[in-house]
């Protein structure tokens, strides 16, 4: 499993009742199934990506996050997360803004555009960075709005988020990708 | 009936209020099982049939010699394992395959009921199924499950009995029957009508059968269980057994040819009177009625565990209308899964090979049942 999906998991506190947005093939939802609260359901666009969630017994909703998140009641989970498809939406805050109404607490990672590698390569090369974590080039990329830890932390403080941040400057220049837990 | 004398059925002496104001008791209702009910009696399943089906889900329908309607999803090994799971299936009151229905014989007229038997909905079919937790002595089913009406029926049990059963799998239906879906039934209804033989629905006893009417309604159904891309797919334009058009009314097309067949073969084995009452039962389904449109107060006492599937293809039952049953569900926080099965085989694809929904409802059921274990 992704080291992401392990630091993501430690966030979530034992048997609270969870929603894993974009859950993709399940492997996050699973671990957290096993480990930490069985009270926990996904939503997923890509069918295939459905049924393997399926075959490992989750509970899961095919729906689209940006239209989908409306069904469900204020506060009605303890934590929602999304890991790195905020910056894939089309209206990435309307996802925000529903995220932490439907969650007490919203844990969201993000693919840091504002890492060293990511400087360097266009910086030196003139060309969009194509990373490890952001493998696609610009003309096939899901990512509509890249942003950096800075930037999204500015975004927070802005709407006054509460965002859990340290070392922004050592995260924002060292760190590939940045979790947060978000509350309103 | 005499053809009816070696199945098995019970008969429900308590009596049952019917939506439409009339008591019925002593009425027979016919069942199957498959499996075996094990020693707690956690592991029972009840599935509840589509508007021409019935109680011989899986294996061969003893009375028309066909494989059940379900044999795909049901039996050893298959989606619902009948090696692990016992399965209870009847027929519907108001159907034509043992239950109490409009053929039966009116002990006060001693003919054929005809069009005096009642007008039966879809929750007096599910209160009189319930009758049958009681004869089995089952405290709590493991699972309810049905498609297209037999959906409809898991979504009133549900909401009946919001404690009776521990899963729910309503498949390829709706919360409330639409213009449209009334529409076609109503199209139906007026075909066996317009039949000479019909006779105000007394036809039995003068010996007579709409099958001309019913055969039509048949055809007219036939065609929204599918998808136009499959109709395309399997018959295009080719022609039935011939080289070139015949410039006649004959069936020189095969999708005709096709049509005429299965209306063929329908009126042997189907009831036009109760193709009249169960289609009506399904104009009036509407599950918001009586929680002033509001679908989540069905379902508000229910900890039963959800999941709801439809098919791409389906335009009878389509994706948007089960998903406003997901989306009631999870506005009341309740336990619900949803997918949505590619297929261009049209509403009829939950009773076919499908292996992605095959796959879903087994995954599902073992999933469930292990947490249970």
């Amino acid at each position: 499993m992704k080291k992401e999906f392990y630091n993501i998991a430690k966030l979530v506190t034992q048997n609270s009742k969870v929603l894993d947005v974009g859950c993709g093939n399940g492997e996050l939802m699973k671990y957290i199934t096993e480990n930490i609260s069985k009270d926990i359901r996904g939503i997923e666009l890509s069918k295939s990506n459905v049924q393997k969630c399926v075959e490992k017994g989750l509970t899961v909703i095919e729906g689209n996050a940006e239209k989908d998140l409306m069904q469900f009641p204020d506060g009605s989970f303890d934590f929602v997360i999304l890991s790195q498809t905020l910056q894939a939406f089309l209206d990435p805050e309307n996802v925000l803004n529903e995220l932490l109404r439907i969650g007490k607490k919203a844990i969201v990672s993000i693919p840091n555009f504002g890492h060293w590698k990511v400087r360097l390569h266009l910086l030196l090369k003139g060309t969009m960075p194509v990373t490890e974590n952001l493998p696609n080039e610009w003309y096939n990329t899901p990512n509509l709005h890249m942003c950096t830890i800075k930037d999204f932390e500015n975004y927070c403080k802005k709407r006054d988020i509460k965002i859990n941040l340290k070392n922004l400057k050592f995260q924002n220049f060292f760190s590939e990708l940045g979790i947060f837990i978000l509350e309103k | 009936m005499n053809k009816f004398k070696d199945i098995k059925k019970i008969i429900v002496e308590k009596p049952l209020k019917l939506d439409c104001g009339q008591t019925i008791n002593n009425y027979p209702l016919a069942y199957e099982t498959y499996g075996k009910l094990n020693g707690d009696r956690s592991n029972a399943i009840m599935i509840f049939h589509a508007l021409t089906g019935d109680q011989f889900a899986s294996g061969i329908n003893p009375i028309t010699k066909k494989d059940g309607w379900w044999s795909y999803a049901l039996g050893p090994g298959k989606a619902i394992d009948t090696d692990k799971y016992f399965v209870i299936a009847s027929n519907v009151i108001g159907g034509c395959m043992g239950s109490f229905g409009p053929s039966d014989i009116n002990p006060d007229t001693k003919k054929p009921y005809g069009t005096n038997f009642p007008v039966i909905t879809i929750n007096d079919m599910v209160n009189a199924q319930y009758n049958l937790l009681d004869y089995f002595k089952i405290e709590k089913l493991f699972s309810v499950i049905g498609g297209s009406m037999g959906g409809m029926q898991v979504l009133q049990f549900v909401s009946n009995f919001p404690n009776k059963a521990l899963t729910a799998i309503p498949i390829a239906c709706t919360a409330s029957h639409s213009a449209q879906n009334i529409a076609l039934n109503e199209l139906g209804r007026q075909s066996i009508m317009a039949d000479r033989n019909w006779q105000d629905g007394f036809y039995e006893e003068q010996n007579k059968q709409p099958d001309k009417g019913l055969a039509v309604a048949r055809m007219a159904a036939h065609i929204t269980y599918l998808s136009k891309a499959g109709l395309q797919e399997k018959f295009g334009r080719k022609l039935q057994e011939r080289d070139d058009l015949k410039f006649s009314f004959d069936a020189d097309f095969q999708i005709e040819s096709y049509l005429r067949y299965q209306g063929s073969v329908f009126v042997d084995r189907f009831d036009a009177n109760s193709y009249l009452y169960i289609t009506r039962a399904m104009d009036y389904f509407d599950l918001t009625k009586k929680f002033g449109g509001n679908l989540s107060k069905a379902f508000e006492k229910s900890n039963t565990k959800f999941f709801i599937i439809s098919f791409t293809s389906d335009w009878l039952y389509p994706t948007s209308e089960n998903r406003d049953i997901v989306i009631a569900l999870n506005a009341i926080g309740k336990n619900v899964g949803f997918v949505e099965i590619s297929s261009d085989k049209g509403h009829d694809s939950f009773l076919l090979d499908v292996p992605d929904f095959l796959n879903t409802v087994k995954y599902f059921l073992n999933t469930s049942y292990k947490e249970i274990k």
